[in-house]
């Protein structure tokens, strides 16, 4: 059969965008990929490692786990020790620390804990248990938004009563705009990230690059698109200019996805959020409407928002914020693993201390 | 979490805008075959038709052709450096 992507992975296709890369690199630069993704592929391509010295990537504050507050984190973990309350979750959360202990070390005690690849599966965890309440923990981006609205309103249509959930949504823009205002980011150019990019489009980043004079390109993640990404900053660059870019077009429409925009519209509405390493900032988080309040669990179980603190000499809230790396966290490899995680940056495979852990320094 | 390959169409069943009985594709990927939402896709696909999927749902249609297209503007690009 014809594999769509196979084409991006050709590595003639790739040795030939990083000879155009060798070619326009002039002077130190450092770039940001955004995604969590990206910087899975990143690594798992050893792509840092093939680049001109010199030409660094970082990576920024995508790994939907990795920017949830300790104090949400926290939350989630005391809600799982109710006995009425099945949490749904996505699977890199259950062994993120909160301020005591893990979802997974919870479950052991016997809190009722179900990974679901999908929040839609959290329906059917509802229907099978009709006498608890199935709570689904919403931490993501805009990829994820459009899928639990969707959700939503399937249990709204099919009249399901007992399915909630915690919304801890963030939305892209607001957070990158935080860091641009950081006078010592110190970055050259965003690789931004390409699903997140299919649903809100291109636009949104327009506004950023004109205001901060930051080349933006949206980039795919396959090798090619990687390395096409880095070689259209490199050319911005040189030629001056701060553009946003679409390399991602088989997936990404400059308008983005209207039908889950439009959902997403329908069922949240922006609100305050707190991300871990970069504190509380205005409209970067969605909540549930007025309208669909009954599917809010911390109305429904008389929630209140925990206050955050991180743990101490974790440095994940500075690796967010590409102020560190992994490598200058003194846990790193020794107190802290995969195994025996410290900070979230650690659990999720989109974690930048994880990525460091699984495939070295290159 | 996001799996950057698009899965082929092999099947569309239901309709568009069902919430009671969401719209679903069948799928596949490197012999994975899977059923995937549809209420959230851009485009409404057809079979033959490629899909990006996250946690479920398919967020985006595009054709072959598309796919073809953008590997064609990348080649053009790396033979230009
Ligand atoms: S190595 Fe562990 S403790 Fe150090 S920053 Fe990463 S997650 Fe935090």
């Amino acid at each position: 059969m014809f594999e769509i992507d196979s084409g991006f992975k050709d590595k003639e296709l790739s040795r030939a965008l990083l000879r155009g890369i060798e070619k326009e690199f002039k002077s130190p630069v450092r770039f940001m990929e955004v995604c969590g993704t990206h910087t899975m592929s990143i690594f798992r391509y050893g792509i840092r490692g093939l680049l001109p010295e010199g030409l660094f990537l970082v990576s920024g504050p995508g790994c939907p786990v990795c920017v949830t507050s300790q104090g949400d984190i926290d939350l989630i973990i005391e809600l799982s020790k109710e006995p009425e309350i099945i949490i749904s979750t996505f699977g890199d959360l259950l062994r993120v620390p909160g301020s005591r202990g893990s979802l997974m070390d919870e479950r052991a005690r016997g809190s009722q804990v179900n990974v679901v690849y999908s929040p839609s599966e959290s329906l059917e965890i509802c229907k099978k248990t009709p006498e608890k309440e199935v709570v689904f923990i919403a931490i993501g981006f805009e990829t994820t938004v459009p899928t639990v609205a969707a959700t939503i309103l399937e249990a709204r249509a099919k009249g399901i009563k007992n399915f909630s959930i915690l919304c801890l949504h963030k939305t892209m823009p607001e957070a990158l705009r935080t860091l641009l205002e950081d006078e010592e980011l110190g970055v050259n150019g965003l690789l931004a990230p390409g699903h997140v990019s299919a649903i809100i489009g291109a636009r949104p980043y327009r506004m950023l690059s004109r205001e901060f004079n930051m080349p933006i390109v949206i980039a795919g993640f396959e090798p090619a698109d990687i390395l096409q990404g880095i070689l259209l900053l490199l050319r911005q660059l040189n030629d001056g200019r701060a553009d946003v870019q679409n390399g991602y077009k088989r997936a990404v429409p400059e308008e983005g996805n209207l039908r889950a925009l439009s959902l997403i519209k329908e069922v949240f509405e922006p609100c305050e959020s707190t991300w871990r390493g970069l504190g509380k900032i205005e409209g970067s988080g969605l909540r549930l409407k007025e309208e669909y309040g009954e599917f809010d669990a911390m109305k429904r179980f008389g929630l209140s928002p925990n206050p955050s603190r991180e743990p101490k000499a974790c440095l994940c809230g500075e690796i967010i914020k590409a102020k560190a790396t992994p490598l200058e966290c003194p846990l790193f490899k020794r107190a802290c693993t995969p195994l025996s995680p410290v900070g979230p940056c650690m659990v999720s495979s989109e974690g930048t201390c994880s990525a460091f852990y699984k495939y070295g320094l290159l | 979490m996001c799996l950057a390959i698009p899965m082929k169409v092999l099947e569309v069943k239901g309709e568009e805008g069902d919430f009671l009985n969401p719209p679903l594709a069948v799928v596949e990927a490197s012999g994975l075959k899977k059923e995937v939402r549809l209420d959230i896709v851009d485009r409404f696909p057809s079979e033959g038709d490629f899909l990006i999927v996250h946690a479920g749902f398919a967020i985006h249609t595009l054709s072959e052709a598309e796919a073809k297209e953008s590997l064609k503007a990348l080649e053009e690009m790396a033979k230009g450096v």
